[in-house]
């Protein structure tokens, strides 16, 4: 039987093996995709420092320290229920069987929530996830030409990494709303979310500035106002007045039909023309994969500043079944250095219940909590303003079950 | 091989390092593909976007999520069905089948006849009482 079973390789379960080594835990790291590093893969973008974050080396980085410390980790398992026993004994139910621990860490990490259009079953329409991992990873081209439907953080910085890899793009416009795409086809909310990455954009939004005047310049964006030719970032057309009702083609993607809309998003008549594309990319944002904690019974809450349903935690990464434990983007969508600073965190308070008489484990365990705290306000890319609100009430929620 | 859906220069990732090809079948046609690729990612190096149809319909589908979480890219390898094109690590000599259309043995075949809501049932029912 293994110490702690850990789902998930990114970058949370990745720290977290890490760390359960370093205090000689017997560890079992799965994940289903074909190598490790999860999300943290595909991850390449500019820092205002003018670094490259290349979630390629920094995968690397984890692997190595984990490899030195003989960290076991088995790619291509799908880990598809979790079972309690009794206290601290768990079946984890896999494609390849069942495995046996004492304590488990779900870090699975974010799947990204679907704005249809209709059209959006055609082959050559994809996730903007999909086209990231295929361009960074595999290294294929999805398209000769495309669009991206729905502009926010992760579509933005996407974008952005398509066009270095030289993967031609017309432009990046919001979805016709319906009943589903409600929030991705609204103007004036997309605008806040584009808001909170103006200081990433290189060219077009530093020549209005630094930090400091961003917010200036956003408002000089304001949707009434929104140019029609769109707001060019990296030289490619952000419209946040145009939108896509349909994507065509007979066996695969052919082109899609755009029309003008008011700042409420409302179709304007007469507007309506076709873009002859490829590829067209969908981004809808991220939201927490939290089905594994749903069927092991953990008690869940909607907090929509961590981007939807996720398991009542606290910040030591326990959760309200004994020896069960979450870190990363299941916890609420943050960057991946955050969920790495919480997998520290959730290998720690795991070590700390097999380790005896190792006192400083409880002082390590406080600095790491502080490291997140640290981490989150200095990040780059906030995915969602208020955070820490979130974070306080998932916090809150976890006291009011525990001590009822 | 070489073609230019593979990104082999890339400005801050570098240069594409040489891989083994590998060969394999996709419906019947031989492709090629290199070690560390996954089944999606060979076949859409080959221009392939189609994996498999809609069981019912027959309607064409490709990836969508790319990392194993939509199930969209079902298709068959060396006879097991439902594998994940986009999880599934291509090897040489895999033989790949698309996902085809299946028979609907639960299909009505009796669209005309059946009631379609309560008040037709109820319609219907009264009409064979009276029948008999």
């Amino acid at each position: 039987m293994y110490d702690v079973i850990i789902v998930g390789a990114g970058p949370a379960g990745l720290s977290a093996a890490i760390t359960c080594r370093e205090w000689d835990l017997h560890v079992l790291v799965i994940d289903e995709f074909v190598k490790p590093g999860g999300r943290l893969l595909g991850q390449l973008h500019e820092e205002p420092n003018g670094e490259w974050w290349n979630g390629i080396e920094e995968t690397k980085q984890l692997m190595d320290k984990a490899e030195s410390l003989n960290t076991d980790i088995r790619c291509g398992i799908s880990a598809h229920h979790l079972e309690k026993v009794k206290d601290h004994h768990f079946i984890v139910h896999t494609n390849k069987g069942n495995f046996e621990a004492k304590n488990l860490l779900i870090a699975t990490g974010a799947a990204e929530t679907a704005a249809p259009v209709p059209g959006w079953t055609l082959p050559g329409v994809m996730s903007i996830g999909a086209a990231q991992v295929m361009t960074n990873v595999h290294r294929v081209r999805v398209g000769e030409k495309g669009i991206v439907i729905g502009v926010n953080v992760l579509s933005a910085a996407i974008a952005r990494e398509l066009q270095l890899a030289g993967v031609n793009l017309h432009s990046m416009m919001l979805p016709a709303m319906n009943s589903v795409t409600k929030e991705h086809a609204h103007p004036k909310k997309v605008m806040d979310g584009l808001s909170r990455i103006a200081h990433l954009a290189p060219s077009a939004f530093l020549r209005f500035g630094s930090r400091f005047t961003k917010s200036d310049f956003v408002r000089k964006l304001a949707t009434q106002f929104y140019p029609k030719s769109g707001v060019k970032m990296w030289g490619m057309p952000i419209h946040l007045r145009k939108a896509v009702t349909e994507i065509n083609g007979k066996d695969r993607v052919e082109s899609v039909t755009v029309f003008d809309i008011t700042a409420d998003g409302k179709l304007i008549k007469g507007t309506e023309r076709r873009i002859e594309v490829d590829f067209v990319c969908i981004a809808g944002g991220l939201y927490p994969l939290a089905e594994l904690a749903a069927v092991i019974g953990l008690p869940f809450q909607y907090l929509e500043e961590l981007g939807g349903h996720v398991p009542v935690h606290n910040k030591k990464m326990e959760t309200p079944i004994d020896g069960v434990y979450v870190a990363g983007n299941i916890t609420g969508i943050e960057s991946a250095k955050v969920a790495r600073a919480q997998g520290t965190v959730a290998g720690l308070s795991i070590a700390k219940k097999h380790v005896d008489g190792k006192a400083d484990l409880d002082y390590r365990l406080l600095k790491a909590i502080e490291q997140v705290k640290t981490i989150r306000n200095e990040a780059t890319i906030q995915f969602h303003p208020h955070i820490s609100e979130g974070r306080e009430k998932i916090e809150q929620a976890f006291r009011r079950i525990v001590h009822s | 091989m070489t073609n230019n859906r593979r990104i082999v220069d890339h400005p801050v990732l570098g240069k594409l390092s040489d891989r083994k090809e590998i060969t394999f079948t996709y419906d019947g046609q031989t492709y090629t593909g290199y070690e560390g690729d996954t089944i999606a990612s060979a076949l859409l190096a080959n221009g392939v976007r189609t994996l498999r149809v809609h069981e019912e319909s027959g309607k064409p589908r490709g990836i969508y999520c790319n990392i194993g979480h939509c199930f969209e890219c079902r298709v068959t390898v060396n006879n097991e069905t439902g594998v994940r094109a986009c999880l599934t690590e291509i090897k040489d000599q895999m033989v790949v089948e698309s996902g085809r259309v299946l028979p609907s043995p639960l299909a009505s075949t009796e669209h005309d006849t059946l009631p379609r809501t309560y008040a037709e049932f109820v319609k219907q029912q009264e009409e064979e009482k009276g029948e008999v």
